[in-house]
């Protein structure tokens, strides 16, 4: 009885499905370039540099209808990029998970900068000096010196930009609309049940399952970086 | 200026001009291809302004850098070869270990797979081989440099560059890195650049020495004779200036623990015992203040060494006005002495009477 009860429905499956792969897929994109942006903000000084960081934060401070206006203005069928992308390779953005998956992690993105530009800043260049003087050239530095030693910043960055891609909602329901198995993730279908009367019970289960994916995401996060900070502290074995 | 054939004698050749705020530093420097340079100066004098100029960290207003034939800086030429192109040895003064390697890859980290075949030398040498596989968090000061020193020798450099390498260590763990660094000068066949201002420090293992002060050269050449030139005194040591002679152990005495050396034109002296066969040649030092000087040998004395020598100098002593600095020649060596106005007066000491330079066998440091 109980276990029926605590049973996930189909359509629930379906949402946290579906919401872990958009969810995946919104952070998968944007750790690579994420990572470049950070690096790139926190070794480096350039013209344009404030101006960068400005832009960068405006996903956190915008609502996000106007992020997702935005993405469908320009990634939309008629946008600049959208008609490109259209009729160049016949691949349409708006109304698909892939959609979902760009718009999460266009509001997850400077999450992620921010978390992994101060592991990269706490990373101290006296070593990657010492790298150079070892022959290392600037890449290896990054790959061998700089990107090891910010492993614990960067996995918290990378659970955090995933939780926010996972709650991502406004942008979302905008750029990508509510469209149950293809951009139905799980806030829309909370929104969507909590729209419908009677369906009162089922919310409510949808509301502890995302808080209890989010108390996981934030528990493996915790863990896996405080297994890094240990390697990089082991004493005596 | 020196002449071309001059110059292929020299590894590292520099000059160089840089303005840091108020500081201005400008250097002329030319490394001997062989032995220990010493770069000298009080901190703030720009030793380490002028290594990070030597290594490529930073860059100069004018000037040049040329290590042997290759030409690693030129302001004028707009060259400017990037630090990991420079095939310098650079050893800071924090060891600056990567603490997410062991110290078996920290030592690989650099090594190209000419170098692997000194692996196990170096190892043996620095005295590492016990601490491969633990992380650089678990060393202490000394054995962390060390293996700093023996990551940038792995990289097969062409020149060493130490940076205070003995800076923050105490007493006892000072005299035995820097035991470790005389052995491994005299094992290795590059260039040592080692930057100091401890005079102790470098009269241990220094060849060559350039003094730096307020950003410019003020003395340079062979660290023998500098410590012999008497306006130095209180740059080189002050209270504390020595002589350095070069002797080479002729035999041992088991009984006191003693050794006989002998100096180049035959004389010799007991110090205690070295644990270096005979033929060994050895550095002594030997302060200004353990030198007495008498006519002749005297009897029932506890002095266990009398050279004669020859006054070759007497000078007021800059700094005490008590004392005169008295410089001795014997062989092709020289010697120094500071003693009381007074004594030079009523013994009559001039330049070229002879003297018998009277030297405590216990005040030679025999440790290293």
């Amino acid at each position: 009885m109980f276990l029926e009860a605590i049973a996930l429905s189909e359509a629930e499956w379906q949402a946290i499905i579906l919401s872990l792969k958009i969810a995946g897929s919104a952070v998968g994109w944007i750790l690579v370039p994420g990572i470049a942006v950070a690096w790139l903000l926190a070794r480096h000084e350039f013209r344009g540099k404030a101006l960068l960081d400005g832009l960068l934060h405006l996903p956190l401070v915008l609502p996000p209808v106007v992020v997702g206006y935005l993405l469908l203005l320009s990634l939309g069928r008629n946008g600049w990029l959208g008609q490109w992308l259209y009729q160049g390779f016949g691949f349409s953005l708006p109304f698909t998970w892939q959609g979902a998956a760009i718009a999460g992690g266009v509001m997850a993105f400077p999450l992620l900068v921010r978390a992994v530009r101060l592991s990269l800043e706490a990373v101290d260049p006296k070593l990657e000096a010492a790298a150079g003087t070892l022959g290392a050239n600037r890449w290896r530095v990054l790959f061998t010196i700089t990107l090891p030693l910010a492993v614990p910043g960067l996995l918290t960055g990378t659970v955090l930009a995933f939780a926010r891609a996972l709650s991502e909602f406004g942008a979302t329901i905008t750029f990508a609309s509510n469209i149950p198995g293809e951009t139905r993730t799980l806030p829309l279908a909370l929104y969507t049940l909590i729209q419908t009367p009677g369906k009162e019970a089922a919310a409510a289960r949808l509301c502890v399952l995302s808080i209890v994916i989010a108390m996981l995401s934030l528990m493996a996060s915790e863990w896996l970086a405080r297994r890094a900070r240990q390697r990089l502290q082991e004493r005596d074995r | 200026m020196s002449e071309p054939s001059l110059e292929r004698n020299h590894a590292l050749d520099c000059r160089l001009q840089k303005r840091l705020g108020e500081f201005d530093l400008d250097i002329s420097l030319a490394v001997p291809a062989s032995g220990v340079t010493a770069l000298f100066g009080q901190s703030g004098s720009g030793k380490t302004s002028l290594l990070r100029l030597i290594a490529g960290l930073d860059r100069p207003d004018a000037g040049y850098v040329r290590l042997g034939e290759r030409t690693l800086t030129d302001v004028a030429g707009r060259t400017q070869v990037p630090v990991h192109k420079r095939q310098l040895g650079i050893v800071f003064q924090e060891a600056r270990l990567f603490p997410h390697y062991r110290v078996r890859g920290n030592l690989t980290y650099g090594m190209p797979p000419s170098a692997r075949s000194r692996f196990d030398d170096l190892v043996t040498l620095l005295g590492i081989g016990h601490l491969l596989e633990r992380l650089p968090g678990t060393l202490s000061g000394g054995e962390a440099r060390r293996v700093a020193i023996g990551r940038a020798l792995l990289t097969h450099p062409r020149l060493l560059l130490l940076d205070e390498p003995l800076t923050g260590l105490d007493g006892e763990r000072k005299q035995e890195l820097l035991r470790y660094l005389v052995r491994l000068t005299r094992e290795i066949d590059i260039p040592v650049v080692y930057v100091s201002h401890d005079t102790a420090e470098i009269a241990t293992i220094a060849d060559h020495l350039a003094l730096v002060e307020q950003g410019r050269l003020t003395a340079h050449g062979q660290l023998d004779e500098l410590m012999m030139r008497l306006d130095l005194t209180d740059r080189l040591g002050g209270f504390d200036a020595a002589t350095r002679l070069s002797a080479k152990v002729v035999d041992h005495d088991s009984v006191y623990s003693l050794t006989r050396v002998a100096l180049d034109d035959g004389q010799t002296l007991r110090i205690p015992a070295v644990d270096q066969p005979p033929g060994t040649p050895v550095r002594l030092r030997v302060g200004v203040r353990d030198v007495a000087l008498a006519h002749a040998m005297p009897e029932g004395t506890s002095y266990r060494n009398g050279i004669t020598t020859t006054i070759e100098a007497i000078e007021a002593s800059p700094q005490e006005p008590s004392a005169n600095e008295v410089r001795l020649r014997f062989g092709e060596q020289r010697l120094r002495a500071r003693l009381t106005r007074q004594a030079c007066e009523e013994m009559q000491l001039t330049e070229g009477k002879t003297a018998v330079a009277l030297i405590r066998s216990v005040a030679f440091d025999s440790r290293i």
